[in-house]
């Protein structure tokens, strides 16, 4: 039973159609990474699986679990999936030890000893077992991130989604995330991750999906994907991303004098 | 003579100080202070005044402030939340409420409260009598006022709070106690505080709603007061004593927001 199963997704706010009909599934431990152009919908698709967006269209099934079934228990289903945003969204009015314990406490309805526990350990797989006390204000980008992943990890969940977890970083702090979610692939972490880090995709993923325009592209193993890209725009993309001090003036309609 | 800018700005501020100070003189050698202390400024008059100013008086303005602050807070709270609601009428009522009892001077609300609840239900009467009836009649005004700043500091929580408390399997109830509240608090704590000090001052409409010499507050203790002995001296106590409660507010309210700018 694959983990993630998307079919005929479509999403739209209001007039605008965002997702255009996809279609996507993923393996137990399974590392798949979702690469394209902004507003093209990336984001977007990682919130329809644990129901953030409500899909206009389609079906997901997490686990077997027909999320978009009215009838579909969405709290139980978002305790086994575990969400990284941009922005960390660390609870500002809690410590360290207590945005890892909260959800534990109130949701699991495990008790405060537990809960403190399973926060050591899940602070010691990031590397901040020393910050527990710290309130999220005294953290670094990179710091606050790792929390977030822990939080997410404290509730045992069986699927990790990320969503651009190292874009609001400073390019110095992007490292420290990569290297925990490196080593939660390592591990056998079943992940979906929207990234730009290129690098990072090529090097952890076992399959990249390249959407544009609300459908995805292509997808296949990042040697294939990144190596002899089969459709044009993932060319074109590519390209810019990788290397932007060689996109050349024509390419973008400038049209400079000299 | 030509001046630098420097030296120019300088002499502008310098007269400016000068005029000021001129004018504050002016107003207070033309006052007639031999009369003014002999009306006002009665020693003999405001010592007899005490301790039932402070006992009595103050002690009651406080209890009124309040039962009012927290029947009002209560209200407030439930009408922010009703106001954020996804259901339609909900949404209508809260904005109808806030409206109507924005628009309405409190002295009114009271005595209505005092006066048309007995006759709208004859068997039934607010409890604690007439610290009841402030409670309700000044609580109602404030509820409409707290409950718009309430609904902004909830609007004030960034969205992705609730997002991530979600994601973790929180139901939405559980996520606005346990995360999006308290953060919505903290953030309305200062107009909240500010909320109090006018209630303080509205406790003096309380006279509508006929008061014993137990339940009597500072403004209906002055007034007496000044009835029996013909000098207003009383008022500037009372006065002074609406002071002791507000200026340590204020003071609170200006740490509040020093602390809210420093963690920002």
């Amino acid at each position: 039973m694959s983990t993630i199963e998307i079919s005929e997704l479509h999403k739209s706010f209001g007039k605008l159609e965002v997702l255009r009909g996809i279609n996507l599934s993923v393996e137990p431990g399974e590392v798949v990474c979702v690469i394209g152009p902004s507003g093209s919908g990336k984001s977007t698709l990682l919130r329809c699986v644990n129901l953030l967006e409500e899909p206009t269209a389609g079906s997901i099934r997490v686990a077997g679990v027909e999320v978009t079934d009215p009838d579909c228990d969405i709290d139980a289903v978002r305790r086994g999936i575990g969400m990284v945003f941009q922005q960390f969204n660390l609870f500002g009015h809690l410590t360290v030890r207590e945005n890892i314990t909260i959800a534990q406490r109130r949701v699991l309805k495990r008790s405060r000893a537990e809960a403190n526990r399973i926060a050591s350990v899940n602070l010691d797989r990031v590397g901040l077992a020393e910050k527990a006390d710290a309130y999220p204000a005294q953290l670094s980008g990179g710091q606050q991130q790792r929390v977030a992943i822990a939080r997410a990890l404290a509730m045992d969940p069986q699927l990790m989604l990320f969503d651009e977890p190292t874009s609001a970083l400073d390019p110095e702090l992007v490292g420290e995330v990569l290297a925990v979610m490196r080593g939660l692939a390592a591990e056998g972490m079943t992940m979906l991750v929207v990234t730009h880090e290129m690098a990072f995709a090529r090097e952890v993923a076992n399959r990249v999906v390249f959407m544009d325009g609300g459908v995805i592209v292509e997808q296949g193993p990042p040697a294939e994907v990144f190596g002899s890209p089969r459709e044009e725009r993932t060319r074109v993309f590519l390209h810019r991303v990788l290397e932007p001090t060689r996109v050349s003036e024509t390419e973008i309609g400038a049209h400079l004098k000299d | 003579m030509t001046l630098s800018p420097r030296r120019r700005r300088r002499v502008v501020r310098v007269a400016g100080y000068v005029v000021f100070v001129v004018l504050i003189l002016l107003v207070v050698s033309a006052a007639d202070w031999g009369t003014l202390s002999e009306a006002f400024f009665r020693r003999d008059i405001a010592e007899s005044m005490f301790p039932e100013a402070i006992t009595v008086a103050l002690r009651n303005t406080i209890v009124y402030t309040l039962l009012a602050f927290v029947f009002g807070l209560t209200l407030g709270l439930i009408l922010a939340l009703l106001r954020l609601s996804s259901v339609a009428p909900y949404r209508w009522f809260a904005t109808a409420y806030i409206e109507l009892f924005r628009g309405l001077p409190a002295l009114l609300v009271l005595f209505m409260v005092g006066y048309g609840v007995p006759l709208a239900f004859p068997d039934r009467e607010i409890p604690g009598g007439v610290y009841g009836s402030v409670a309700v009649g000044l609580g109602l005004t404030a509820a409409a006022y707290m409950a718009e700043t309430i609904r902004a500091g909830i609007q004030a929580v960034p969205k992705g709070q609730l997002e991530a408390a979600r994601t973790l399997g929180m139901s939405h109830t559980r996520a606005m106690v346990s995360i999006v509240l308290p953060q919505a608090f903290r953030i309305v704590i200062p107009p909240l505080t500010n909320e109090i000090i006018l209630l303080t001052k509205d406790t003096s409409l309380v006279y509508v709603l006929g008061v014993t010499p137990t339940t009597i507050e500072l403004t209906k203790f002055a007034g007496d007061t000044l009835n029996t002995r013909v000098n207003p001296t009383p008022l500037v106590v009372a006065g002074l004593l609406y002071l002791v409660i507000t200026l340590p507010l204020s003071q609170l309210v200006r740490g509040l927001e020093r602390r809210a700018a420093r963690e920002r």
